[in-house]
């Protein structure tokens, strides 16, 4: 296959950005998306070139490190997958392919298609922990028995790798999908119950801060997220947060 | 022995932990404030480590590569994590896990860490459920287990095919408790290159900021290393892209052991390479094999056809398949341990039965267990006479119900419905049961600096068996190391802030930026890609899943010579002082290059098999590893004296007092 690429180069996070065009031939179906852009980047050192950095590390979906926007959509056109399980088989000879950063206002990109997503990392360090000491000193697991249909939906919510593709999807870079996984896996289980109002004052507070936007219930996010994290989780987390902020 | 001490405490095996946390020094919660401790890896041992350490008071930095520190690999294991609960009631107990996993290791690890590792597992569990981990559970509410490779019981606890996420997810958030409160500093986007030792014990690193460039220095009172294992010298493995063994081979560097290199994990059911564009393998999680049986053509001709794409597996009938493994090992069938299972398919592969284009493929079949639950489910739900193909379907639910996810990513990945075909497996690069050397307190052979998890070599021996990685990641971290490293940090309650402006930083630094120096500045004629690809043929080729002497000679000369070629003429374009992954790349390949000549010494110096270390020449008639305890009952620890070749080997004897060491048998 021949590809024709557009690829976001910028060289550090103060400069300015722009794409640059790039051809490719010889392009297998079998090959990953990450595969084709590691092709490219060993002929453009073989030239002298400076290769073209992107986030990855698994390469098998779980890690949630790679976050790349192709063609406008968030890890490319497959549903559920995120883009190191992208294979080129889904795309055609000719093809011109699109790849720019995820983008967001609260992701700053760092160089050429790599973003700061430390702004989750607040997210979770303002209250995404059932306050439990590592002792080791706790009751016995199966002291408490969990509903499984709570314990599935939980499981369903902790699912989430924390990539920021919900937010890139969002046209208002909207965070709430993401925090509303983390807010819903805790508040579905007993041990989680007992800080539940705390926990999500403090992480919707520190999502506001974080700059992210807000929701207007477009679902974008769900579509795009990877693991299928569902907009039901929103629901709870809105359900949770009016109740925090009636009980005060 | 002499130089390597082990320190495993006297008394009876099941009292040893609780004589030994009696017995070492403590450190008074008001002396904690002042002493600090690096950690280095924020996977489930360095993870669950720091916020321990945190939240007993010591002030923590962890460093990772990774953008966060959840990221680690420890996520993408699937399976599951054992434990001696015995919620089946099916006869597990601490002593048999401890029995399983010595045998799994086949006789090479030390008994009295691998009791304590029994002893501590169900703890773990009570520790993740409590911190909101969503363990797979049945219809009463309580927690569900499977079953893995070489044992006889369902110990294992699972979250769908997702386990190691959710117990890193467990980890990381006690350690974002512990960041909230400023107890630990997480460096992410960071890499150690160094470690800075101060009178002989470890007191620091040297570490770039992979974002700006940056040469940082930063002290502590202890230094743990928990950065993961060196698989990914291969080149191809289910590693992740970024796994290295930078930190724990600098560490090597200055003075720590490293103990049995060789002991590498081939995982048996994993994708099979597609194409040489390929960058890395995808794993099949074991759990796979409770309900996948696993088989070949019997006749070469039909091997031949299914190659050439005239034949198709389902067209096979039952009496013209082989399952090996039932055939072989009755006992334990498709559900023997890891390294059994990798060469019984290489020994059919080799044979001419390969299945996919490269003759380097086994089929993985679900069919009868879809009939087996499609039956089950149809008398459940009253359909007493349900066909065929409702009974397929009944059944394929359930399948996807256990391992939806895992047939979603193989699909995806090779294009072929495996509800409707069997999965074709090959075994590939997992895990590597060799690391840093440590004694009972995960203590290296240098003062103040400790081992964790998968970079230091104590508990799996010759081979690690299913499900036991997240289980020892998990103990070190949370339950090992926050009492043992009080032992040593007891006698720093005065020490004071360590300085970085000393000649011990100076020098460490300045070897640092040589080494960058060199890399920036060699030739430039081959990308570091190129070396890797290289090193990683010489390695599968000969230190794979079976390994000759002549054969690994020839890895050592090979790699010596690659390695000087390296140097020469590496190209690494950019700037040191900028994001530049060719030269983080680059820095662990320098690394990988030096470990695997040391990785083929030790497989040469090993005149025997035993567990994923197979050597041809020491097999039995029926082709099973033929181990050599009169000469070989030690743990390679390897100083550092140089170039690998001049490389020192120590022998730690191991001794068995509560097990019969006798011949592995599965059959």
């Amino acid at each position: 296959m021949k590809i024709y690429l557009k690829i976001w180069r910028q060289k550090d996070a103060s400069s300015k950005g722009k794409i640059v065009d790039y051809t490719m031939d010889g392009i297998e179906g079998d090959m990953s998306f990450l595969e084709m852009l590691d092709i490219l980047n060993e002929d453009l050192i073989s030239k002298g070139e400076v290769p073209i950095e992107f986030d990855h590390d698994c390469r098998e979906g779980i890690c949630g490190t790679c976050s790349l926007q192709i063609n406008g959509r968030p890890h490319g056109p497959d549903r559920l997958i995120t883009v190191c399980q992208l294979h080129m088989r889904s795309f055609k000879d000719g093809d011109t392919i699109v790849i720019e950063p995820f983008r967001a206002k609260a992701f700053p990109v760092i160089k050429d298609l790599i973003v700061d997503r430390n702004a989750f990392e607040r997210i979770q360090q303002a209250g995404g922990f059932i306050s439990v000491n590592t002792s080791g000193k706790t009751v016995d697991a199966n002291n408490i028995p969990i509903r499984k249909e709570n314990a599935d939906k939980a499981f369903n919510a902790a699912a989430c790798i924390g990539c920021g593709a919900c937010v890139a999807a969002c046209k208002n870079a909207s965070a709430m999908l993401f925090t509303s996984a983390k807010v819903s896996q805790f508040a579905l289980l007993p041990q989680g119950r007992v800080e539940a109002t705390e926990r999500v004052q403090n992480m919707v507070r520190q999502m506001d801060l974080e700059g992210f936007g807000n929701c207007t219930n477009t679902g974008a996010c769900e579509i795009e997220c990877p693991k299928g994290i569902s907009l039901e989780n929103i629901a709870r987390m809105n359900r949770e947060y009016l109740s925090a902020s009636i009980k005060g | 022995m002499g130089i390597l001490d082990s320190k495993i405490p006297s008394g009876p095996l099941a009292e040893k932990w609780t004589k030994h946390k009696n017995e070492i020094n403590l450190v008074n919660p008001a002396n904690k404030r002042n002493i600090d401790i690096i950690v280095v890896g924020t996977g489930l041992a360095g993870g669950s480590a720091a916020a321990s350490f945190a939240e007993l008071g010591y002030n923590v930095k962890t460093f990772c590569y990774q953008d966060s520190p959840r990221r680690a690999h420890s996520i993408a294991a699937q399976g599951g994590i054992n434990a001696s609960k015995n919620y089946q009631g099916d006869g597990d107990s601490d002593y048999r896990l401890f029995y399983d996993t010595v045998k799994g290791g086949d006789y090479r690890s030390r008994e009295a860490n691998v009791y304590r590792l029994a002893e501590v597992s169900g703890n773990i569990i009570d520790q993740c459920v409590s911190q909101g981990v969503p363990f797979a559970r049945d219809y009463g509410g309580l927690l569900d287990n499977r079953s893995f490779g070489g044992v006889l019981v369902s110990r294992t606890f699972y979250a769908k095919g997702q386990t190691g996420q959710q117990l890193l997810l467990g980890a990381y958030a006690a350690m974002n408790r512990q960041i909230h409160r400023g107890k630990i500093k997480s460096y992410t986007r960071h890499e150690m290159l160094d470690l800075v030792l101060v009178d002989g014990k470890a007191r620091g690193i040297i570490a770039r900021d992979l974002v700006t460039g940056e040469i940082e220095r930063h002290s502590a009172h202890a230094v743990v290393i928990a950065s993961g294992g060196y698989g990914n010298l291969f080149f191809l493995s289910t590693y992740c892209m970024g796994a290295n063994v930078m930190a724990a081979w600098r560490t090597h560097r200055r003075g720590a052991f490293f103990a049995n290199p060789c002991y590498t994990q081939i995982h048996p059911t994993c994708i099979p390479v597609s194409g040489e564009h390929q960058s890395k393998l995808t794993l099949m999680s074991e759990s796979l094999r409770n309900d996948g049986r696993i088989w070949v053509p019997k006749n070469l001709e039909d091997a031949k056809a299914i190659r050439e794409g005239k034949l198709k597996p389902t067209q096979l009938k039952e009496e013209d398949r082989d399952y090996y493994l039932e055939r072989r090992y009755p006992a334990f069938g498709n559900l023997v341990p890891r390294d059994v299972a990798s060469r019984a398919a290489k020994e059919r592969c080799d044979a001419g039965y390969g299945v996919n284009k490269t003759g380097e493929a086994v089929y993985l079949d679900f069919d009868a267990a879809i009939m087996r639950y499609g039956s089950e489910k149809a008398l459940t739900t009253g359909l007493k006479d349900a066909d065929d193909a409702h009974i397929r379907k009944l059944g394929e639910e359930v399948v996807e119900a256990k391992y939806g996810n895992l047939f979603q990513m193989y699909e995806k990945i090779v294009d072929e419905n495996p509800y409707k075909t069997p999965m074709m497996i090959y075994p590939a690069v997992h895990y590597t049961m060799g690391g840093l050397w440590v004694d009972y307190n995960l203590q290296t052979t240098i003062p103040g600096c400790y081992a964790a998890g998968e970079a230091n070599f104590s508990d799996h021996g010759a081979n690690r068996l299913g499900a036991s990685a997240l289980m020892q990641g998990l103990a070190d971290g949370y339950f090992v190391l926050p009492y043992t490293i009080g032992d040593f940090l007891a006698d720093d309650i005065r020490t004071g802030p360590i300085p970085t402006d000393t000649e011990e930083f100076d020098n460490a630094e300045k070897d640092v930026l040589d080494k960058i120096n060199r890399l920036m500045s060699a030739k430039g004629v081959n990308s570091v890609d190129y070396y890797h690809k290289k090193l990683g043929k010489i390695m599968w080729n000969n230190c794979g899943m079976s390994r000759n002497a002549e054969g690994l000679k020839d890895a050592i000369k090979e790699i010596a010579a690659l390695r000087k070629d390296f140097w020469e003429n590496v190209k690494v374009p950019g700037a040191a002082d900028d994001k530049n992954q060719e030269l983080e790349k680059a820095g662990r390949v320098a690394d990988f290059l030096e470990i695997g000549e040391l990785f083929a010494m030790d497989a040469l110096v090993r005149n025997e098999s035993c567990g994923g270390h197979f050597r041809e020449e020491y097999q039995t008639p029926e082709g099973e590893a033929l181990r050599d305890d009169e000469n070989f009952k030690f743990v390679s620890a390897w100083e550092y004296k140089g170039e690998p070749k001049d490389a020192k080997l120590h022998k730690e004897n191991l001794v068995y007092e509560n097990i019969e060491v006798k011949t592995r048998s599965y059959k």
